[in-house]
């Protein structure tokens, strides 16, 4: 039996915009949850409504088979950490983290027990007497987790906690957000708009567009194997390149004068244009494997990023241009601009999106 | 290459002085009349007090206006019951405006510009007005209060508590402005706070220099109060300084400086209390 359910949960506004629709997710206790999507998605109001901040329009919202639906913030269990760490400026800071419970009633002795042993899980021990105002931001929120974690609620939500640190800070907090979850095994939903937080933090993702879900899937499922368009472009960088129908039942495809064939059969009448997506780390330069697909350009521009170098290949005709990215090798001559090149993918990578490709996934590609 | 080590070795001799820099047209003119507009206003605000201390130091003996004045036990009776008034006003008034001002900004934003307006109508209507109002409203049934001292108490206090709106509403007002109560009420109601406990424990210390503020202006208001203690019949310290303005010649002005001492005495503390919480956000930088 999963540990948070939401079923069929929908938020309106006032005025008629439907913030969510339908939103179906169902948790098993001690995993890890992120809601992936852009601004406006709703994935904070779906957020916000497991926290009892806004009320959803229809559905249910369930925490270890109790119905809190209805139930007021303050009545369910739920800790918080915010994206503008929300700390208590006129409290110490272990006062902010034995708020909660204090709030519950709990005896003096107990409290500050707790907050000792979460300032050590914190990494701030001895640390208790400072103000807010007197840490950086990276360690007012993790003074915020340790507040939202002090009174043991039944799920952890954390919405953007990092988007307001730097890059370096936020990756170390990220990491350790992450092994806090796993040595205390509580249930965790996180939001972000980054895909790298997200990737590399959850069990699983809500991948959320326009108040719907696009897909859910661990972060090898949502990558490697996105199952709309858009969890395709929104994951990651993607190369789209236009084709054209040759024959749809057999799945032939034209990508700029050059013949290949979709795994089956395509949805999309002949002569009708399609696009292809594909992730750049897995084509190769050459021509790969027997089975691969091959495409042959000219490279329009080489760009040095370090570790990597990315090959930008321009197909003939309208197709478009596929950036190829290869790990950088100082014994490798790398091709020079205008140069013809050929670079192959494996079949299964490719997928075949409608021609603008937007609205639906018509057939994954294989070699001819 | 030799001229150019030359130039190089010239360069290097140079004395390691900042370049003078050029001498700013206009601007001894400008301290002169910035000098000039602060004589000014320390001429505008002193004189009338040097003019009243000199008036009050021309009793014969000299001092005896002040000696006189600090052994009346009126002097300091009137200003006990206007400073007990005045903090009964202020305690309504947080108790009154807090919770409105809070909820108006959280959960109806929509109303701010009316509850705006309904705070300064004190402006719009004068004292008078408004204590023939509570005069002829509660002097008969059902609420006949103005009968007994403890009813003329109420009203006294009823009719500060609107009189100090604008200043109290406007100062809470502002404070909240300065705090992210919506996630601050967030973050205590997921903590298993309640509204009692988010207002008294997180929302009005947060709003401490602000109610200060709006406290002490409502302090120095009901202090100085006539009209309303005047027809409401009230021994406020206001309308014992009108009882002797007319009796004695030099005391009134004694008076007038002792409570001018209080209240600036009172400005003083939110001086020190502002400047406190100012240190606090640049230390922390983050708000």
């Amino acid at each position: 039996m999963s540990y948070l359910t939401l079923t069929g949960v929908k938020k309106q506004f006032p005025g008629g915009f439907v913030a969510v629709a339908d939103f179906n997710l169902a948790m098993e206790k001690g995993e890890f949850v992120s809601f992936l999507g852009p601004s406006g998605c709703g994935k904070t109001t779906t957020l916000r409504m497991i926290a009892g901040f806004d009320q959803p329009t229809t559905g249910r919202v369930l925490i270890d088979g109790t119905d809190i639906t209805d139930r007021p913030p303050n009545r369910r269990n739920v800790g918080m950490v915010f994206q503008a760490y929300a700390l208590f400026p006129n409290m110490t800071v272990a006062a902010n983290i034995g708020f909660g419970l204090k709030v519950r009633g709990a005896d003096k002795a107990s409290i500050v027990r707790r907050t000792t042993e979460l300032l050590e899980l914190i990494g701030l021990p001895g640390k208790g007497n400072r103000y807010p105002w007197q840490m950086s931001g990276g360690q007012q929120q993790r003074v915020a987790l340790a507040r939202a974690l002090a009174f043991e609620p039944q799920v952890l939500l954390l919405d953007e906690p990092l988007s307001a640190l730097d890059a370096k800070i936020r990756v170390s907090l990220r990491a350790e957000i992450r092994a806090i979850q796993r040595k205390l095994g509580i249930t965790t939903v996180y939001v972000t708009h980054d895909q790298e937080e997200a990737l590399s933090l959850s069990d699983r993702i809500v991948v959320m567009s326009e108040g719907r879900i696009e897909q859910i899937g661990t972060p090898f499922e949502i990558y490697n194997f996105p199952r709309t368009p858009f969890v395709a472009r929104f994951v990651g960088t993607l190369n789209v390149l236009s084709a054209r129908v040759i024959d749809a039942t057999t799945g032939r495809l034209d990508v700029g004068g050059q013949e290949m064939r979709a795994t089956g059969a395509v949805g999309a009448a002949a002569g009708s244009a399609v696009s292809l997506a594909l992730r750049p780390e897995i084509l190769a330069m050459g021509d790969g494997e027997p089975d691969h697909v091959r495409l042959r350009g000219t490279v329009d521009e080489v760009t040095f990023l370090g570790a990597v170098v990315r090959i930008r290949v321009r197909l003939p005709g309208d197709a478009g241009v596929a950036s190829v990215d290869t790990f950088n090798n100082p014994h490798l001559a790398v091709p020079a601009r205008d140069s013809a090149v050929t670079f192959s993918f494996p079949a299964e990578a490719c997928l075949v999106l409608d021609g603008a490709g937007r609205d639906a996934v018509v057939a994954a590609a294989t070699a001819i | 290459m030799t001229g150019q080590t030359d130039r190089l070795q010239a360069e290097l001799d140079r004395p390691t002085s900042w370049p003078d820099r050029p001498a700013r047209r206009g601007a001894p003119r400008k301290t002169v009349a910035s000098w000039l507009f602060l004589l000014l206003g320390v001429v505008y605000f002193a004189l009338p007090l040097v003019g009243t201390l000199i008036f009050s130091l021309r009793a014969k003996p000299m001092l005896s206006a002040w000696t006189d004045m600090l052994n009346d036990p009126q002097v300091w009776s009137t200003l006990g019951y206007s400073f007990v008034i005045g903090l009964i006003t202020i305690i309504v008034s947080i108790v009154l405006l807090v919770p409105t001002a809070f909820w108006v900004r959280l959960r109806l934003p929509r109303l701010r510009p009316i509850v705006e307006f309904v705070t300064l109508l004190p402006f719009v209507v004068p004292p008078i007005v408004l204590v023939f109002g509570l005069i002829t409203t509660f002097s008969r049934p059902p609420l006949p209060l103005t009968g007994t001292n403890l009813g003329s108490d109420v009203l006294l206090v009823c009719a500060y508590v609107i009189l100090s709106l604008p200043y109290m509403y406007r100062a809470v007002d502002a404070g909240l402005r300065t705090i992210d109560i919506r996630t601050l009420t967030e973050a205590c109601q997921s903590l298993g706070a309640g509204w009692f406990t988010i207002l008294w424990r997180v929302i009005l210390p947060n709003l401490r220099v602000s109610i200060l503020s709006g406290a002490f202006l409502t302090l120095a208001i009901v202090v100085g109060e006539f009209t309303i203690a005047n027809f409401l019949a009230r021994p406020m310290f206001a309308t014992y300084l009108q009882l002797i303005y007319g009796n004695l010649a030099y005391q009134p002005a004694a008076v007038a400086l002792i409570s001018f001492g209080i209240t600036w005495g009172a400005m003083g503390v939110i001086a020190l209390i502002g400047r406190g919480s100012q240190d606090k956000s640049e230390i922390g930088g983050a708000h």
